[in-house]
């Protein structure tokens, strides 16, 4: 945490001097967050920030459980997109994950602890540089960082370290193909005294083909994910695919590792609850 | 270079905080306005908002009770805070100047029991899973009040229930009431039936108009409690949420919601739906008359979903 933090004040105080101009035509933040200034300058490093309803976040308005949050960042509206991010402001390490959605739909959902009420981000790059950022509030009871994982009152929890379940759902008529992945990890925050960070920092979905095993997204994620960690991702398997690989590792250099079959002949795709209208962020 | 960070996000949440208590201070005295009302001989209850906690309600969203008997009063949950039981108390005396005998609670929920300084002086009883649940949540619960309703919290501090109950019939005057100890709703709950005059006191295990809750629930066992409400030859059903009713229609109205909900988000898992969007699922017109509807379908969701998922997903590695 420490690192984290002299890590976060020392690049934001870097940027500050080195582009005001640009901070001080930057939008204000629509969520009046008192922290939105230091992590724009951090986490967009100088490069156009735009808000834009386009990017869909949906998180609840009240966060029932803060070590459990769902949250999902949905910027299908803007077309290609490079990179994706999600923040919670006012967390000890705002920064949630990175996307690298590659091939895929950009379209993220996970859940994240949050340590007390906070904006809640997700943002999308697009080709052209510029960050199109979107949020909502959630309030919250707090503590949802600072709480030990519940992984650790299992005296076997170790043994299990690492074990996937996962499930892809046949592509729809949009071609994407809706991928689950939970991972039992306890992805501990280190904020607890005597329990050392520990959590998962990358996950790569590739494709197994007889052509060899192209990649087709990306997570970096950091410490707000939650205690086994589950994703949702809208992936775009190529039409030879075998099955699906995923690799990951946590910080202290543990790998995952997990072959996904293919969906069984007559599954049907995933539901799909996509608006046909107009963007939106839900936060009610 | 880390200092100055840590301090201004302190700063902002003393600020945050000092702005929100801003407005209950502001309001001057507050309180209750408690009023029973008579629903049965000797038999009154307190009825609540059906609302969820507020500033505006000050988490008076149940529907606490008490029955005179020739014994001395049996008081039904102690609301959720100090100052609603105080009020609750002063109440109680302007019916009768009979001593209170004995107060029941039902469930570990914090408006089931954070009055319970007011009835410090008299035996306090619950079901030993509840006494546990207190003490191991009672502490987070308090606080959460404290966070959502404010000042009403003022004093208020955890008191657990002093005496544990099971299964029983208990005779106080005139009255019986036979202690039901199930477990759905949360691990522990305690339904009161007064034999003497009909009334169920169903804490947590019926919700009538108002949109069940279920931070504890274990759904399959709840629809059991269901059955076993069902079973009963009752003349009033007081549900701790909710409209009272000289039938078992809310049974079966907390029945249906529970198997709504519960099949739905079975189906959502399964057909590849994400717990966030499952937030925006629809709900059938029917629901429309429970009260805080969406945002109870919410806090399920948060409830329910991970375990679901958890035992849908098969393994790969």
């Amino acid at each position: 945490m420490r690192y984290a933090l002299r890590h976060m004040g020392l690049t934001g105080a870097m940027l500050v001097a080195a582009v005001p101009a640009f901070a001080a035509s930057s939008p204000s933040d629509p969520l009046k967050s008192v922290m939105w200034d230091i992590l724009r300058d951090q986490y967009f490093a100088g490069a156009p920030v735009v808000f834009d309803a386009a990017v869909k976040v949906t998180a609840p308005a009240a966060a029932e459980d803060t070590r459990a949050v769902p949250l999902s960042v949905d910027a299908t509206a803007l077309g290609q997109v490079v990179e994706m991010v999600a923040i919670a402001d006012l967390n000890p390490f705002p920064l949630v994950l990175r996307y690298h959605p590659g091939t895929a739909a950009p379209y993220i959902a996970t859940r994240i602890k949050i340590q007390q009420a906070t904006a809640v981000r997700g943002a999308a790059r697009t080709a052209d540089g510029v960050w199109h950022v979107s949020g909502v509030l959630v309030d919250a009871a707090g503590g949802g960082c600072s709480a030990p994982p519940a992984s650790y009152a299992q005296k076997d929890w170790a043994d299990h370290v690492g074990e996937v379940q996962a499930r892809l759902w046949p592509a729809g008529e949009d071609g994407v193909a809706r991928l689950r992945l939970r991972i039992r990890h306890p992805n501990d925050t280190g904020l607890v005294d005597g329990i050392p960070a520990y959590f998962v920092e990358t996950l790569q979905v590739d494709a197994q083909t007889p052509g060899g095993s192209p990649t087709l997204a990306r997570i970096d994620s950091l410490e707000p994910v939650s205690e086994n960690p589950v994703y949702s991702l809208d992936i775009r398997p190529p039409p030879d695919a075998t099955a699906l690989i995923l690799r990951g590792r946590d910080n202290q250099g543990g790998e995952i590792h997990a072959t996904i079959p293919m969906p069984p002949p007559g599954a049907k795709p995933a539901m799909s609850l996509k608006p046909a209208g107009q963007p939106w962020s839900v936060g009610q | 270079m880390s200092m100055p960070l840590l301090r201004r996000l302190a700063l902002s949440t003393v600020l945050a905080a000092g702005l929100m208590s801003g407005g209950a201070n502001a309001a001057g005295t507050l309180t209750y306005d408690l009023k029973p009302t008579r629903i049965a001989p000797d038999t009154y209850v307190f009825e609540g908002s059906t609302k969820h906690f507020t500033r505006a309600n000050g988490g008076n969203i149940l529907n606490s009770g008490f029955i005179v008997t020739a014994d001395g009063v049996i008081v039904i949950q102690t609301g959720p805070s100090r100052r609603y039981g105080e009020e609750m108390r002063a109440a109680i005396r302007k019916v009768t100047e009979k001593p209170i005998r004995k107060v029941f609670v039902s469930n570990l929920h914090p408006d089931y029991w954070l009055g319970n300084q007011a009835f410090a002086d008299v035996p306090v009883a619950a079901l030993p899973g509840t006494i546990a649940g207190i003490q191991e949540e009672g502490n987070g619960i308090a606080e959460n009040m404290y966070r959502l309703v404010g000042d009403w919290m003022r004093g208020t501090e955890v008191t657990l229930p002093t005496e544990p109950v099971y299964g029983s019939t208990v005779k106080f005057g005139d009255h019986r009431l036979r202690l039901i100890p199930l477990s759905g709703h949360t691990a522990a709950d305690l339904m009161i039936l007064d034999e003497s005059t009909g009334v169920l006191f169903s804490g947590g295990v019926v919700f009538c108009d108002r949109t069940p809750t279920t931070p504890h629930a274990t759904v399959a066992d709840w629809l059991k409690e269901l059955d076993a409400v069902d079973a009963l030859d009752l003349r009033l059903l007081v549900p701790n949420h909710g409209h009272i009713r000289p039938d078992k229609a809310c049974v079966a109205q907390t029945r249906d919601w529970l198997t709504w909900l519960d099949g739905t988000l079975r189906d959502a898992v399964s057909s590849g739906l994400d717990m966030a969007e499952a937030l925006e699922l629809p709900i059938p017109e029917r629901f429309q008359v429970l009260d805080v509807l969406r945002e109870e379908y919410r806090r399920s969701v948060a409830h329910l979903w991970p375990k679901i998922e958890q035992a849908s997903l098969p393994r790969v590695n």
